[in-house]
């Protein structure tokens, strides 16, 4: 439903004198407030208990964050 | 001894913990939205859904607020714990 | 004036005594993009900013101090029962020294907190991008911590919170759209 991805990646150049293993991918965040200047009227809502546990009345608001380090936390998680 | 909370206190806490979020999201949305008619009854039915609520709670758990918002039993039952953090 | 409602926005649980993690969450309560700092940004920044958004400013600086008690409730599970060894162990030996298990005003660092972290240039559109700024600093935070942490019931509380920061910036982006769509006009959406 979602016309936009909340996380971007990219590829930082990758020195041979570079002193670390190279993490070849990093990401950003881009959540969806960032993709609606103002809100709508009568978007549909979760129920208070799904909206508190969310964080946010609106589904397209909700944007959890699961961290990129940590590939199983969601999964774990739900 | 320290007062420990009846097992019904908690769902009941969260069920208000839920409605007065909807209540304050609202309320930040109609901040940027004074016109939205529909958001705006769905506050004031939420207000009548905390207010029971919060009647519900405070008979387990004492006063949720002071300086008169709320009645107080004898002695002065403010002060009993445990507070919000201590939970 | 303000009234003190006894419960938590959000019932925050914590899984395990760790007074390592407790130590980066401080960041929150009193570094430059705490929930303090907010607080106390949006409810000075109220007194000269345009009526249409004096109650937005109101409302969010009123719910950062919710965020600030959630805060301090798991930075005051974490750290409760824990032995000096364990603080020490923790990195926070410096701050028993000086405080014991009580809760302060400073960042993850242990740098006291100061209104240098905060602005108030009475020019809205400078006022609100500022506040837009904070709250996506904010969001960054959190998702910094959730990366640190492996408390699953922390991360639930920091990922409810995070939430709050996208809610925040949308606001304010809104009333920004609010006061540019007022010049000289008498409708918007």
């Amino acid at each position: 439903m979602q016309n936009f991805t909340p996380r971007k990646f990219y590829h930082p150049y990758v020195s041979p004198f570079d002193p670390c293993p190279p993490m070849t991918v990093k990401s950003y965040e881009t959540p969806p407030h960032l993709y609606m200047t103002f809100q709508p009227y009568g978007l549909p809502q979760f129920s208070p208990q799904e909206a508190l546990c969310a964080g946010t009345l609106w589904p397209a608001l909700y944007d959890p964050y699961y961290s990129p380090y940590k590939k199983h936390e969601r999964q774990d998680d739900q | 001894m320290h007062k420990q909370l009846p097992k019904e206190f908690y769902p009941l806490m969260q069920e208000l913990q839920a409605v007065d979020f909807v209540l304050l999201e609202l309320t930040l949305y109609l901040d940027t939205h004074p016109n939205d008619q529909e958001a705006i009854q769905q506050f004031n039915q939420c207000v009548q859904v905390s207010k029971q609520l919060k009647q519900q709670v405070e008979q387990i758990y004492g006063p949720l607020q002071q300086y008169g918002n709320s009645f107080s039993g004898y002695p002065w039952n403010w002060n009993d714990g445990p507070w919000p953090w201590q939970i | 004036m303000w009234i003190y409602e006894k419960k938590l926005q959000y019932p925050v649980k914590v899984s395990q005594c760790n007074p390592m993690l407790a130590k980066f969450l401080v960041e929150q309560y009193g570094g430059a993009d705490g929930e303090l700092a907010a607080a106390l940004r949006y409810l000075n920044q109220r007194y000269t900013i345009p009526d249409k958004v004096i109650g937005l400013l109101t409302d969010i600086g009123t719910e950062e101090f919710a965020h600030l008690e959630m805060i301090a409730t798991m930075i005051y599970k974490l750290t409760k029962d824990a032995t000096p060894e364990q603080m020490k162990q923790a990195g926070l030996g410096d701050h028993y020294a000086v405080h014991d298990k009580a809760l302060h005003y400073h960042d993850a660092s242990g740098v006291p907190w100061t209104a240098a972290y905060i602005q108030a240039k009475g020019d809205p559109i400078a006022d609100l991008y500022e506040d837009i700024a904070a709250e996506e600093k904010a969001r960054a935070t959190y998702q910094w911590l959730i990366d640190m942490s492996d408390d699953p019931d922390i991360n639930d509380s920091l990922r409810f919170l995070r939430e709050r920061e996208i809610v925040h910036s949308l606001r304010f982006r809104e009333a920004v759209e609010i006061l540019k769509e007022e010049q000289g006009k008498k409708q918007f959406y």
